[in-house]
């Protein structure tokens, strides 16, 4: 095995949507500041965008929302658990991010006279922008990376942070899931934005690789940042979306809402007023599931043929472009046909809902020299835009940082201990393919963590899931690729562990479905206005307490507080 | 469930006959997310692990449209 030594002065690990965005501006505001954008797979086609994005979600733009509207809606999606400043950060930035896009030649829906076509899709507000021709945003952001020379490596899969004596961030170490290589790399400054934990729960279909998510968006961030010693926040938040069944990506709403699609159960009647995904529209969706009137249905055969060829052509070439191959296998026709959906197994993720790593509105974490971004931050609802926003706002303020810091020193104890960590899967003779035990700590995480979160299970899945630690020893992989797999499976059980733990903490329901606690159903704002927040301590061991939540910028009326709680369509509503 | 490693139906379809993997050709095997498309002895491209995403990279840059994805089995 050989180690490879890097340098550079900021390093971007992630190279989907907030690495690029973040090295672009680092290198357009300093040009002679050396950038380093890792990704596991190739920046070409990384990433939750890998195949484009069909819609902003959350676009803010002059004459449809104001940042103060967007700051409230999101606030209220949230049951208010935000920091204001952090959403605001974004809000403000909206605009001009998507101008820019719009220079480079991301294309986005206008009207006849040139305007931005907005929809509204939210509760109250309207922020979708649609991108009905959103397939080539990768194209776009790779030309203004070479344009401006930035330096990428591919396949690279980092493990660790390191931290200088000093507790500021010191660099990472990588393995190179091609040749092997183990990578040591020098850095002032990190950026994390490796996407969600996307592989924690087992899809229905029992595929391992058929998740929401970029099945590559292991959770590894969240691992890293934990064992660094940074704050994570709202771990208890899940991500649970309504997808399509077994095909498991986005039906969507937000593409076929504005066009007159909507969400019905088996008697073919609407249940919820919003399609936009929150945790209190999950949890009437799971209602209707369990309640005895579902299956529930994606309804468009009522629409033109002329509107069902407009959404074809969108939901058929970007973002999950062979959602038309599987209705086509089976036998489903937008024209004549309901979609049947359902609900995906859990996962983390702040860009949808709110779980991540702890940053201010500096994109800063709580560890000096870190900073987070995208999926994997806890800026809720955040999306695609926001991850790129933030990439800005990380660069921007990792500029300022690494002006007067020289490069920390390594401790050389930590990269021998990662070194053994990393290759005694390769080096032992025989033992458990990291397959099989990633299946059956997904399937532990689907039968211990999904909600409803019961206290009693989730402490057995706790037992499971220290027994899975003990297996992590007796793990064998035959090539640097299944080694990969092995170091993604630490962080998926890291992720597991932590989740399960921070639900556990909080004790009251709130998110809707996201947190539903069976023995502790009410909300309880006396005691749990707060984030909950893990971290590892200085003696290497789970912390968990609470953050108050900053003071409000725009402080929400008692109308406005509830506006999300009322999402029910009343004349379907079960006995509950 | 994907518990037997040494067998699998491979939903990646490459026609050889259009493929220029002889020529150095690489593409598909370096945009793939997950890694799984590999050069076999015989130098022809081919799935080498059940890890697909079924997310198309390698079939809509592949400059001579050698590739097509079908859905996994289980997801179909």
């Amino acid at each position: 095995m050989n180690t490879q030594h890097l340098e550079t002065d900021f390093l971007i690990i992630g190279g989907g949507t907030a690495g690029p965005l973040a090295a672009i501006k680092a290198r357009q505001k300093s040009p002679n500041t050396r950038v380093l954008l890792l990704d596991k797979a190739n920046v070409k086609r990384s990433g939750a965008i890998a195949e484009g994005m069909d819609s902003v979600n959350n676009a803010v733009i002059p004459g449809y929302a104001t940042p103060e509207q967007y700051v409230r809606e999101i606030t209220i999606a949230n049951d208010g658990i935000v920091n204001q400043a952090a959403i605001n950060a974004y809000a403000v930035r909206s605009y001009d991010m998507i101008q820019e896009l719009d220079a480079w030649g991301v294309k986005f829906d206008k009207d006849e006279t040139g305007d931005y076509a907005v929809k509204k899709v939210h509760h109250l507000g309207a922020y979708v922008l649609p991108m009905p021709e959103g397939y080539n945003i990768k194209k776009v952001l790779f030309k203004q990376i070479r344009k401006l020379g930035v330096d990428i490596s591919n396949r690279l899969t980092a493990t660790r942070l390191l931290l200088g004596a000093d507790g500021r961030i010191a660099g990472a170490l990588a393995l190179d899931s091609r040749t092997g290589d183990f990578v040591v790399i020098r850095a002032r400054a990190v950026l994390l934005c490796t996407g969600a934990a996307g592989r924690l729960g087992l899809p229905a279909s029992g595929y391992l690789f058929g998740t929401y998510e970029n099945p590559t968006n292991a959770g590894d961030g969240y691992s890293m940042a934990y064992h660094a010693g940074a704050e994570l926040s709202g771990l208890e938040c899940f991500q649970i979306n309504p997808l399509i069944k077994d095909y498991n990506g986005p039906a969507c709403a937000y593409v076929t809402g504005p066009f007159g699609g909507y969400t019905v159960n088996a008697k073919g009647e609407r249940f919820i007023k919003s399609d936009y995904w929150s945790g209190q529209m999950m949890w009437e969706f799971w209602r209707e599931l369990e309640g005895g009137n579902g299956p529930v249905f994606l309804k468009l055969d009522h629409l033109a043929e002329e509107t069902v060829e407009k959404i074809e052509h969108v939901l058929h070439i970007t973002e999950r472009p062979t959602r038309g191959r599987f209705h086509e296998g089976r036998h489903t026709d937008y024209r004549r046909n309901l979609v049947e959906m359902h609900i995906s197994e859990i996962g983390l993720c702040g860009g949808h809902s709110a779980s991540g790593v702890w940053v201010d509105e500096h994109a800063r974490t709580t560890v000096p020299g870190l900073y987070a971004a995208g999926d994997l931050c806890n800026v809720a609802h955040n999306y695609m835009l926001g991850a790129m926003v933030y990439g800005q706002i990380a660069a921007e303020d990792a500029l300022e940082f690494i002006a007067d810091k020289e490069l920390a020193e390594l401790d050389v104890a930590a990269i021998e201990a990662e070194r053994e960590r990393i290759y005694a899967p390769l080096e032992r003779a025989e033992g458990l393919s990291p397959a099989k035990v990633e299946y059956k700590l997904r399937r532990m995480v689907n039968d211990y963590l999904q909600p409803p979160k019961v206290t009693a299970k989730m402490e057995i899945g706790l037992q499971r899931f220290a027994e899975i630690r003990a297996d992590l020893e007796q793990l064998k992989a035959r090539n640097p690729h299944e080694l990969m797999r092995v170091m993604e499976l630490y962080a998926i059980l890291d992720c597991a562990e932590l989740a399960a733990r921070a639900s556990l903490f909080r004790t009251e329901s709130r998110w809707g479905l996201y947190h539903y606690r069976a023995d502790y159903p009410e909300r309880n704002d006396a005691n749990w206005f707060a984030f909950v927040q893990v971290k590892k301590n200085a003696h290497g061991e789970m912390e968990i307490f609470t953050r108050p939540v900053p003071d409000y910028l725009y402080p929400l009326t008692e109308k406005e507080r509830k506006a999300y709680s009322d999402i029910r369509i009343e004349d379907t509503t079960l006995a509950a | 469930m994907n518990t037997n490693e040494t067998q699998f139906a491979v939903s990646i379809m490459v026609d050889h006959d259009k493929c220029i993997a002889d020529k150095g050709c690489r593409i598909c095997i370096d945009v793939c997310p997950t890694d799984i498309l590999t050069l076999d002895d015989e130098g022809k491209i081919r799935m080498s692990y059940d890890e697909c995403w079924y997310c198309l990279p390698c079939e809509h840059d592949c400059p001579t449209k050698a590739i097509r994805v079908e859905i996994p089995y289980l997801l179909r």
